[in-house]
């Protein structure tokens, strides 16, 4: 029994990212992710659409959000769930990750969520084994629950996506949760711009933005939503920026730029945050911060693609 | 050895531009006569093959070969390498020397001399390396080294990033008259880049290579190259504006020539998506623009050699993410039949692809190989031009099966292959 009784049924074995998936696809994701809300706002919260499911969580790179929440949102619905994290050095000095994704299908899982450090690990895993895959992030590619998530609050905010603008900024070059919202965004008929300094912009990023701004007051002029990304600091300095006060002087959210923006502009972030690095705390801790309906959105949203993609074939 | 004559054979000998039908005899190991018309001067007792209107032409000669002989002989041996060169068509290969230990040192040259004498069927040109342990810092003995019998010095996949270092090699080098192969890579450009810098990069979350790593490097070393003199060849362009810095380079009269590898020539960075490892290459493969001007280097004769860059990976290395996979792919058996779909596409005429894989190299390195003269070698392939066939990883003779053409339909199969006038194959479907 599913608890999304009612949608459409979702036609994909896996969930590698944004790429795969078509409007219908996405809004289908939203909509049933959207009546797993309550699910997690009741005293009991939970669900038997997945007992006697085994869930395993395998993430090669540290992550305790992400992981958290798929935990949670698996043991909700019914699933046993394993956590195995792998330290990709002892990985790639011994087991290859085909022989990783060998041994685990042995234990005859129903779903495999994984995180790699490595764009493509995750379909080239779901390609050896014979459940179905979530991908929880890869590499610089696609992290497609966050985007999910993503778009569900801003739907729960502005009570729609198409038409909206949307303003990412930041790291763009190495993340994999602007990809992913751009794919997604750009599918709903939502503006999309990126915001960053020219050496955190990766060529041919126009093809998946509407709009590339490097000045950030530009670029947020009449957002609707403001998305900061988490800048990985100790990497970049010194070569993709000179110092942290010179980004947070051009590309750190505060109140100033954000003025820039609607006034009832919102302001998301994927976590974790580098509070005086991209965002002034007063913003990332005011009242048009829904950096934390974004952590209960993605309960939700994980909810919704487990149920999707298990839950469907015993109705 | 009996004397062998081929009839009604199609020459083609890009050194004497022919391609005109006729015989060609071989006495001795060597090219005895050739012509149109009658045979003449054939030794009673002369196998005769009919070649039925099939090319015969010099045996290639592939600048760019790695094996895993000494130390990784489960990736490749040069018996190994030689059984898949033979069946290519290939009759001589130049062998690179990151091996293990590296090729630096003159009696490792010999060496692999005699263990190519002892195990392989086609000739092996060993290269030494152009600083010790391929590290990049200090020269080896390039004298000692040539009279050893290395063809050329080179640092094989590894490229040299100091400026100083390279100015007193190629000065040193030009003293022995050696030439230096040069795989040019700026690392501080490179960074963790792998594959072409652009939207396809971008989009799939890979670190892109931009092509100022190749140009810069590049520039800098035909510069040191005309300064100093020296024989240089670089290894393998993969950009347009490689082609003309090159092209500007031989206008000033520098002795420079250039080479492209079989898979910037016939493939490009589409192949790549999504995350297919087999086709991760340094150079990368790049964008379809830059892939036409290779082509157009070739005809205009910018760049001089086109090479199988055969670097056989197990699948150990090579079936991993994208990032993380190694780089290079076989191609001693596939070279001549991708090749061949240049000329099939009419992108460029027979004699100009087999003067890219037989006169040109012969050339660059001294050989008396690569061409179809009275004395020379009797190092030649007889295929048909047209015959169609699927490549499989499961048939290649090559130890390892990292090819970038798996079940890629060619036309152009090798029927026979002979070194100094002795069959080393013969194709199964030839009588």
């Amino acid at each position: 029994m599913s608890a999304a009784r009612g949608f459409p049924p979702f036609r994909h074995r896996h969930l590698l990212g944004i790429s795969q998936l078509d409007q219908y696809d996405i809004l289908n994701l939203l909509d049933r992710a959207e009546a797993m809300i309550p699910v997690s706002r009741q005293e009991r919260k939970s669900l038997p659409t997945l007992n006697g499911k085994t869930q395993i969580n395998l993430f090669f790179e540290p992550s305790t959000r992400t992981q958290a929440s798929f935990e949670i949102a698996g043991k909700r619905l019914g699933a046993q769930v394993t956590n195995m994290s792998v330290r990709t050095s002892s990985v790639s000095k011994g087991e290859t990750l085909i022989d990783t994704a060998a041994t685990l299908n042995a234990m005859r899982p129903d779903v495999i969520i994984v995180r790699h450090s490595a764009s493509g690990a995750v379909e080239l895993l779901s390609r050896k084994v014979g459940c179905a895959v979530i991908n929880a992030g890869d590499g610089a590619h696609e992290h497609p629950t966050q985007a999910l998530l993503d778009a569900l609050t801003i739907r729960q905010h502005k009570g729609r996506l198409a038409g909206l603008t949307v303003a990412i900024c930041g790291d763009i070059a190495n993340s994999r949760v602007a990809r992913s919202n751009l794919l997604l965004l750009g599918a709903l008929q939502v503006r999309t711009r990126v915001i960053a300094p020219a050496t955190l912009l990766p060529k041919g990023i126009e093809t998946l933005a509407s709009e590339v701004f490097t000045d950030m007051r530009e670029g947020l002029k009449g957002a609707d939503v403001v998305m900061m990304l988490r800048l990985q600091h100790e990497r970049a300095q010194g070569r993709m920026i000179p110092s942290v006060r010179e980004y947070y002087h051009f590309y750190g959210l505060d109140a100033e730029k954000l003025g820039y923006a609607k006034p009832d502009a919102i302001v998301m972030h994927p976590g974790p945050m580098n509070r005086g690095v991209e965002i002034d705390p007063a913003i990332a801790d005011g009242a048009r911060s829904v950096i934390t309906d974004q952590v209960e959105m993605g309960v939700a949203v994980r909810m919704a693609v487990l149920d999707a993609l298990l839950a469907e074939e015993t109705h | 050895m009996a004397p062998v004559l081929f009839t009604r054979v199609r020459l083609v000998d890009p050194a004497t531009a022919l391609d005109a039908p006729g015989w060609l005899l071989v006495v001795d190991g060597r090219i005895a006569g050739l012509g149109q018309g009658a045979p003449q001067g054939v030794p009673e007792g002369a196998e005769i093959i009919d070649g039925r209107g099939r090319v015969l032409a010099p045996g290639l000669i592939d600048m760019r070969v790695f094996t895993g002989e000494p130390g990784h002989e489960y990736r490749e041996t040069l018996a190994s390498a030689a059984e898949a060169a033979a069946a290519g068509g290939v009759t001589s290969f130049v062998l690179m020397p990151d091996t293990s230990p590296v090729i630096d040192d003159g009696a490792l040259v010999d060496f692999l001399k005699r263990r190519a004498r002892d195990t392989a069927k086609v000739n092996v040109l060993p290269t030494a390396a152009l600083t010790r342990g391929l590290r990049g810092e200090e020269i080896t003995e390039y004298g000692l080294l040539k009279e050893a019998g290395a063809v050329a010095l080179t640092d094989g996949r590894r490229s040299v990033q100091v400026a100083g270092l390279l100015k007193a090699a190629f000065t040193y080098a030009n003293n022995f008259d050696m030439p230096i192969i040069h795989h040019v890579r700026d690392s501080s450009l490179a960074g963790d880049g792998v594959m072409n810098e652009g939207a396809l990069a971008t989009i799939s979350g890979l670190k892109g290579l931009p092509p100022t790593a190749e140009t810069v490097p590049l520039a800098r070393d035909l510069q040191l190259a005309a300064a100093t003199g020296v024989r240089y060849h670089a290894a393998q362009l993969s950009t347009d504006q490689s082609v003309r810095l090159v092209r500007a380079a031989k206008d000033g009269q520098a002795r420079v020539s250039a080479g492209v590898s079989i898979n910037n020539l016939t493939l490009n960075e589409n192949d790549v998506a999504p995350y297919r490892s087999f086709f991760k290459l340094d150079p990368p493969l790049r964008s379809e623009d830059d892939r036409q001007a290779m082509i157009e280097g070739l005809r205009s004769g910018a760049i001089d050699v086109i090479h199988s860059a055969h670097d056989p990976m197990d699948s150990e290395v090579k079936r991993q993410p994208f990032a993380e996979a190694a780089d290079g792919a076989v191609g001693l058996e596939t070279l001549l039949a991708a090749a061949l779909r240049l000329v099939h596409g009419q992108d460029l005429t027979l004699i100009t692809v087999l003067r890219a894989l037989t006169q040109r190299p012969a050339e660059i390195l001294g050989l008396e190989a690569g061409r179809l003269a009275v004395g020379a070698p009797a190092d030649v392939i007889l295929f048909d031009l047209d015959y169609p066939f699927v490549v499989s990883e499961t048939t290649l003779r090559s130890r390892s099966r990292n090819t970038a053409f798996e079940g890629a339909r060619l036309a152009g199969l090798v029927l026979l292959t002979m070194v100094a006038g002795k069959p080393v194959f013969r194709h199964s479907a030839f009588i």
